[in-house]
């Protein structure tokens, strides 16, 4: 019963929002141009559909990639700034310092070094998702309990042991938030670097719309933007239940405990 | 397996802070009998969590030698069994799995450690609540788990940093009896660290009182009390005498004051 009604509450919501708009939208005769009502926006959507589900299949597949790339490099990095006191003292204040020069800012750059096909793109997304994840990662790993490892130490446990049974999954919950803010990132990373130089994709077809006063085109396009955001997020959060079911399910009754 | 003893020579700790140093441990010297149960009675900041940790072989000593069952500890050592105040278990495991975690660890075949583990935890209690996650515990049963957890490979000794420390008073006192209980039953050598002067009286055949700044041994006491001590030992002349006499102890050390310095008005 709270499980429907915890996602019945939002939709309603966004359903009376939708109602809202688009009433306000006739009421006040809105020219479709500044802000489409959201049957204008569906019906675009229909009338594109063709063009949107293959610049959205592009976008996906350089969200999933440069997501996916910075899944595999920022893990290992991860554990070995953990465990190697060498690492952190050398790659990670780099790596610190460089997460907060804007992404964003040295795209253009990347257009130029690999031009404007995947590979620019998927830099772009990487770098969004890394740092976020890195840090995540490491501080996962390094914000074990120290009695744990006292425990552990007395077992006489070796470090592979000591990596798989403890310390891997204490890292998980801080892990996957990393993963759920790679997520969202990912999302804008595509998008910004098709805005700077490309030739197909949401972003492009974005510009190509707003250039020509296609409003609902425009808003068509971010709902199925939005979209591709989401179920992301919310495949991450899905792998998450299943992966630490005991942390979801601690935070469920945290949540009960407030609520009572 | 039956206890082992454990000496302390001289062992001293003293931590480094840049040009500073501390004292945390003047030279210790303790024997501590094969199968005894020795309380450690002290406040806040005397040491003697820093003196488990080193008979744990979890921090070196600076200076003197400890030994368990007559080799000295140099590494974390493995034959014993540790609980700390807080219970300390894997969040991701069950019950069982938490218990047996420790064989896992150890590299051992922890699938035939299995009826062991659920015996244990039926005599602390916790039958039912075997595949129960730790959030679904309450405070005292998850420190119920980390005491079966330390007693599952059957260590020669049981260290315990104030293992009841963050519990209500009533689950207290059960775990007390169940310990005594455990104790009896097993004759480990128990090294057990509380702040609680009734509860190191009611447990231990000898009482070290520990006074802080530097942390040192002020006393050792024998509490030649009859065992088991359950609920009434309370009531004997012998137990008001050690208590009244260590609270004596801490009143001279200026640890505990008659009148209370804060004033509300």
């Amino acid at each position: 019963m709270a499980r429907i009604r915890s996602v019945a509450q939002p939709l309603l919501l966004a359903l009376a929002v939708l109602v809202l708009w688009e009433a306000a939208v006739r009421l006040f005769d809105v020219p479709n141009y500044l802000l489409p009502a959201p049957t204008a926006i569906l019906a675009d959507l229909a009338r594109r559909w063709p063009r949107i589900l293959g610049g959205a299949w592009i976008t996906g597949l350089e969200i999933l990639g440069g997501f996916g790339m910075a899944v595999v490099i920022s893990l290992p990095l991860a554990t070995g700034i953990a465990f190697s006191a060498w690492m952190a003292r050398t790659i990670y204040p780099l790596i610190v310092a460089f997460q907060v020069v804007p992404k964003i800012a040295i795209a253009p750059i990347f257009v130029i070094w690999f031009g404007i096909g995947w590979i620019s793109k998927l830099t772009l997304v990487f770098l969004l998702c890394f740092f976020p994840m890195l840090v995540n990662n490491v501080a996962g790993f390094r914000g074990i309990n120290p009695e744990i490892m006292d425990f552990a130490r007395s077992t006489g446990a070796n470090s592979w042991r000591l990596f798989w049974r403890i310390r891997l999954p204490s890292a998980l919950p801080s892990i996957f938030t990393g993963l759920r803010i790679g997520a969202v990132n990912a999302v804008t990373g595509a998008v910004v670097a098709e805005f700077i130089a490309s030739d197909r994709g949401l972003g492009y077809l974005l510009l190509e719309y707003n250039g020509n006063l296609l409003a609902s085109a425009v808003f068509a396009t971010v709902f199925v933007l939005s979209a591709i955001g989401l179920s992301i997020y919310y495949a991450v959060e899905g792998i998450e239940r299943l992966a630490i079911p005991w942390h979801t399910a601690q935070r469920q009754s945290e949540k009960v405990g407030e609520q009572t | 397996m039956s206890g082992v003893p454990i000496r302390l020579a001289a062992a001293a700790k003293t931590f480094r802070r840049g040009t500073q140093t501390t004292e945390a441990l003047t030279p210790i010297d303790i024997e501590i009998a094969p199968g005894e149960f020795f309380a450690v009675v002290g406040p806040s900041g005397c040491g003697k969590s820093t003196l488990l940790k080193m008979v744990a072989g979890l921090v070196p000593a600076t200076s003197g030698e400890i030994a368990i069952a007559g080799g000295t500890v140099r590494k974390p050592v493995t034959d014993l069994g540790i609980v700390f105040q807080s219970p300390v278990l894997l969040d991701w495991r069950t019950v069982l799995g938490n218990v047996l975690v420790q064989l896992e660890l150890r590299g051992l075949d922890a699938a035939s450690y299995e009826p062991a583990a659920r015996r244990l935890l039926d005599a602390v209690g916790l039958k039912g609540f075997e595949d129960r996650y730790p959030f679904e515990l309450s405070g005292g049963m998850r420190q119920r788990a980390a005491i079966v957890r330390a007693l599952i490979h059957d260590p020669p000794v049981l260290l315990m940093d104030e293992p009841f420390g963050a519990l209500d008073a009533l689950t207290r006192e059960q775990l007390r009896l169940d310990l005594e209980a455990l104790w009896l039953a097993k004759r480990k050598t128990v090294v057990f660290i509380t702040h609680s002067i009734d509860e190191a009286v009611l447990l231990a055949d000898r009482v070290a009182v520990m006074s802080p700044r530097p942390g040192k041994i002020d006393r050792l006491l024998t509490i030649d009390l009859p065992r088991p001590r359950g609920v009434t030992a309370r009531q004997l002349p012998g137990f008001t005498k050690v208590v009244d006499d260590v609270t004596n102890l801490f009143l001279e050390r200026g640890v505990l004051q008659t009148t209370g310095k804060l004033s509300l008005a």
